[in-house]
């Protein structure tokens, strides 16, 4: 728990959890809550949140991207607290949305007009957060070290950072070579390995439409991650996790080595130092064998 | 493409381009190749980020259109935080996809293209994105027979409950599609 004398309050955000961890990616939603729910940080989701648009949409319609996002924003508005988003995706196009908007007085009149059709508004007050950024940087070192229950001597990670979370804004992290995974994985005990690839790009969506390249690009990925001696990734993004976890059988075909290795989010590996439950984590969710590789390393 | 010539198409860029946040240091590029160096998929690129600048510039953007380019752009950004003239390139591969998406300009075995319109309808008449309903539309605006490549992977998701039957649609949907007409108003592109 957050020490009494902590001068930093409450920390208390509204919560998008995105589209994404509505079902194939829930164990993301439900380890960030009790992680959360650990670490005394109230999360309340946005009501009535519609989709960030993500990198699809945009390529679409542009101006009709920014109102997806200026919805969400207007909403979060109204609460009067900053929005923490865990995907990078939606992190990414809340947070442009939100730097375009403000900078660009063309724009920001369009979306006031185009929010007003629908009576909302947005003003511009509040900030947009990924989790991990939460955690890292609010939270910081001396809680989260005080927090953790069991400690996760020996085990070797290679965080996968992905794309859309340091780049292109990189006011959180180094855009070339993230570390906040990297410290928060050394204050739960455990060792972060040398991971060149770490914020290469896993290729979105690219899985299912050019799978050829898809493949390519995540192998190289999962590859690095054996190749270091890890004996699991941890990611910050939903689809990241998705082309990781889910294609790993395939991918060895394509990369003629084997590349099987546990997948997870950062969320669930806290939670085990926390030593919060499987359930709480959902770790039963994953494709990998996550489970085993606690059992077999940490005891549980 | 109708009666749109090469140099329209080109100046038609251009200008959407320069009204974007720092949109107009396009004009600044050195041909450097930085862009096309840090690219992961550029490999797999007809053009890469380099010469999309240098057809613009020879008036050969329809080639570029024409080409698998635009759409193997992932949006990673790396482009963006590494180019010296500070050109917001991941930006401008988006309005490429939109000029060509407009103007019926890309080639038609490009499956990308076909994900972000199977998205966008996805995303106006729920508010909310559902991968089933995605997965669903896109392969059968593509290539129906494919899906079977995606069937083990759905079952495993299937099995631990990971796969959404139903699509959610936000409360206020109506009031968002109020906000879209009226974006449209305004000349959304």
């Amino acid at each position: 728990m957050i020490a009494e004398n902590d001068n930093n309050k409450t920390r208390s955000f509204s919560y998008y959890p995105g589209c994404s961890t509505r079902s194939a990616n829930r164990a993301y939603d439900i380890s960030t809550r009790s992680v959360a729910g650990a670490l005394g940080i109230e999360l309340e989701e946005l009501d009535d949140w519609n989709c960030c648009g993500a990198t699809a949409y945009v390529a679409i319609h542009e101006k009709r991207s920014f109102i997806l996002s200026a919805r969400n924003l207007a909403l979060a508005e109204k609460t009067g607290k900053d929005l923490v988003a865990i995907c990078n995706g939606c992190y990414l196009a809340l947070r442009k949305a939100s730097k375009y908007i403000s900078e660009d007085p063309e724009l920001h009149d369009e979306v006031a007009k185009a929010l007003a059709a629908g009576d909302m508004s947005y003003k511009g007050s509040i900030g947009v957060r990924h989790f991990l950024d939460v955690v890292v940087n609010d939270v910081g070192a001396e809680d989260i070290r005080e927090r953790v229950s069991r400690r996760l001597e020996g085990l070797k990670i290679a965080p996968y950072y992905g794309c859309q979370i340091g780049r292109p804004f990189g006011e959180i992290d180094d855009p070339e070579n993230p570390r906040m995974m990297d410290d928060l994985i050394d204050w739960l005990g455990a060792e972060a390995v040398r991971f060149p690839l770490k914020a290469k790009c896993c290729g979105g969506l690219m899985m299912t439409t050019q799978a050829d390249i898809g493949r390519e690009l995540t192998g190289k990925i999962l590859k690095n991650a054996v190749d270091a001696g890890a004996d699991c990734i941890i990611t910050a993004c939903p689809l990241c996790q998705m082309n990781l976890e889910g294609y790993q059988k395939t991918v060895s075909k394509t990369m003629g080595v084997d590349c099987s290795i546990p997948v997870l989010y950062f969320t669930q590996l806290m939670g085990v130092a926390f030593g919060l439950t499987s359930r709480e984590l959902a770790l039963k969710d994953s494709l990998t064998p996550v489970e085993a590789l606690f059992a077999e390393k940490v005891n549980i | 493409m109708s009666e749109l010539t090469a140099k329209d198409l080109g100046a038609e860029l251009l200008q959407r381009v320069h009204e974007l946040p720092h949109g107009k240091k396009i004009d600044q590029c050195i041909q450097c190749g930085t862009c096309s160096a840090s690219c992961p998929t550029s490999g797999a690129m007809e053009y890469g980020p380099r010469e999309i600048i240098a057809s613009l510039r020879a008036g050969m953007l329809e080639r570029v259109l024409n080409s698998n380019t635009v759409w193997l752009c992932a949006s990673c950004y790396s482009c963006v935080v590494r180019c010296p003239a500070g050109i917001p390139f991941t930006d401008i591969m988006y309005e490429l996809k939109r000029l060509g998406v407009k103007h019926g300009i890309y080639p038609r075995k490009t499956t990308n293209a076909a994900m972000a319109n199977s998205f966008s309808e996805v995303i106006d008449k729920h508010g909310r994105n559902s991968d089933t309903k995605l997965i669903l539309k896109y392969y059968l605006r593509t290539s129906p027979w494919k899906i079977l490549g995606q069937m083990g992977l759905a079952a495993r998701l299937f099995f631990k409950g990971r796969m959404d039957i139903f699509t959610k649609t936000i409360k206020g949907l109506d009031g968002l599609q109020k906000m879209m007409a009226a974006a449209e108003e305004n000349g959304d592109k």
